[in-house]
């Protein structure tokens, strides 16, 4: 692996972005305005908490799970690549080593998943919130993209139908938005789905992230469990891969 | 340039009541490439050319058997042989999202070019291809032939030593096909060996100065297409009659001349053909 191939995988990735940044950028405003209007606007206006506005509350739940969805379909266009256009094959030929490959990918996503985050911080400023950015808060967003991406990566290369990645966003990524401490705590679920929703990775960015916004504290607990899945994903989309070639 | 030893690959498959099986598709082949030929692998739909293929290149693991390159095993990741051959799928597998000229420098980019190299040798290959007009096009865009030229100049970017073209005329106008058969006699004058799969017989014979006929995953001959038919006899006599056609094979001519009145029906005398030897060596009539 060398740092040439992670660059040449990502520039593709950015040639193509780049050619639809405003397309991109627009698009991504539009999913943060409407969960701050409805959420954080409309319905939380009524809400007080004792830590804030609820507008505050929600923005880094909003910004966890951006960076998930973000994370998780940048590697979408990689099913096709694989099962649809064989586009693949021509990473496969290469002499670019397949953990140079995954890593170019996962930076492409990393860098969707950062901008579109930019776009949710300036709109929640334009809302009102109260969001104390900093340095952490970003190595987080960061670490919970690769995640995610990761698991888009291992789908995209598992998965043998579309519509079977559809299912991956239907029955993990939706449950996980709004169950894993993104629009309320996780103190409100039943015991045993608490702590089935504290095992999952979306919980743990979004309580990160909401210390890190808010002044708090910097839950290393929260962090290192980041970094395991981020680890264990990075592993099974690298065996996915090299099983891709076994057949 | 390549030795290949005791290839063979099983692929998995899962049947309907969930049972695992394996499936032969290449069957304990030997074999072996020199530097400059154009060698051929003949065979039909199915028969293991493109795993074949796709195991020389790294793209499959084998189940077992071993490859290698001037000498050097191939385990299939190897960087700096990985840099040696150019592969022109079978099938149209560019970029979409990219324009004819990026999806070259994407590929120059994957082999390590520096940007001073791989920007003249882009317009050298457009250019040859007669492709210079078309390289901001996006590539769904190209015809089916302009496509196929542009695969070609995308495994050439890089200055492979060994090029493997799987079935590179495959749907292709007979026009188109005869520049393309130009092009591979081109790439061959210019010391580039050439690997070809071909279903097409009068390909094999035309390009290539070795031809191994596969059929079922098994190279059932591999010798030049003149003493492939040397072998089985230099003239065919070729009957009609009302059972269909008939064949029989001879040295020479005045030989198969003796026997002509022996058949009944409508009979000629003609030169052995590679169909002739494919069609006796795998039983198929109806060709590939």
């Amino acid at each position: 692996m060398n740092f040439r191939d992670i660059g040449t995988v990502f520039w593709r990735d950015w040639l193509v972005l780049k050619r639809r940044l405003t397309k991109f950028i627009l698009s991504r405003t539009v999913a943060p305005l409407l969960y701050l209007t409805a959420f954080g606007w409309g319905l939380g206006r009524n809400v007080q908490l004792s830590s804030g506005t609820y507008l505050d509350f929600i923005v880094p739940g909003i910004m966890a799970l951006n960076s998930m969805n973000m994370g998780f379909h940048g590697m979408i266009p990689i099913h096709a690549e694989r099962v649809y256009h064989k586009s693949l094959e021509e990473y496969l030929l290469s002499p670019v080593s397949p953990s140079a490959f995954l890593i170019g990918k996962i930076s492409g996503a990393v860098l969707k998943a950062l901008i579109s985050s930019l776009i949710i911080i300036l709109t929640a400023e334009i809302f009102g919130a109260n969001i104390l950015l900093s340095g952490s808060m970003f190595v987080v967003l960061i670490l919970n993209s690769i995640i995610f991406a990761e698991i888009g990566f291992f789908a995209a290369m598992k998965l043998s139908t579309y519509e079977e990645m559809a299912q991956v966003n239907t029955y993990v990524l939706l449950p996980m938005s709004f169950m894993c401490g993104t629009f309320f705590s996780t103190g409100a679920l039943p015991e045993v789905v608490r702590f089935f929703v504290n095992c999952l990775p979306l919980t743990h960015t979004s309580q990160l992230l909401r210390s890190l916004c808010t002044g708090g504290i910097f839950m290393r607990d929260s962090f290192l469990i980041l970094i395991l899945y981020a680890a264990i994903g990075f592993y099974l989309g690298l065996k996915a891969l090299k099983n891709f070639q076994e057949d | 340039m390549i030795e290949v030893f005791n290839l063979t690959k099983k692929f998995k498959t899962v049947g309907k009541d969930k049972k695992i099986s394996f499936k032969t598709a290449v069957d304990d082949i030997s074999f072996s490439i020199e530097r400059n030929e154009i060698f051929g692998l003949l065979g039909p739909n199915g028969a293991g050319k493109t795993t074949i293929i796709r195991m020389l290149t790294g793209q499959i693991k084998p189940t077992s058997g071993k490859i290698f390159y001037d000498g050097k095993i191939f385990d299939g990741n190897d960087p700096e042989i990985k840099k040696l051959p150019g592969v022109v799928p079978q099938h149209i597998n560019f970029d979409r999202e990219l324009n004819a000229a990026e999806n070259l420098e994407l590929h120059a980019r994957l082999y390590g070019m520096e940007k001073s190299d791989y920007q003249n040798r882009i317009k050298e290959l457009l250019d040859y291809m007669e492709l210079s007009d078309y390289a901001n096009y996006n590539v769904a865009k190209l015809s089916g032939g302009m496509k196929r030229r542009l695969l070609i100049a995308r495994a050439l970017v890089h200055r492979p030593k060994i090029l493997f073209m799987d079935e590179p005329t495959v749907a292709l106008d007979p026009q188109v096909r005869r520049k393309i058969w130009d092009l591979i006699k081109d790439l061959s004058k210019n010391g580039v060996t050439i690997v070809i799969t071909t279903h097409y017989i009068e390909e094999a014979e035309k390009l290539c100065r070795r031809t191994a006929i596969i059929d079922k995953g098994k190279f059932i001959a591999n010798d030049s297409p003149k003493n492939l038919c040397e072998r089985l006899g230099n003239f065919t006599v070729e009957c009609e009659g009302t059972e269909g056609k008939s064949y029989k094979f001879f040295r020479d001519r005045e030989t198969a001349a003796k026997f002509v009145p022996e058949f009944s029906g409508n009979v000629k005398i003609r030169p052995t053909n590679l169909e002739d030897v494919f069609i006796e060596l795998t039983g198929r009539r109806n060709g590939l």
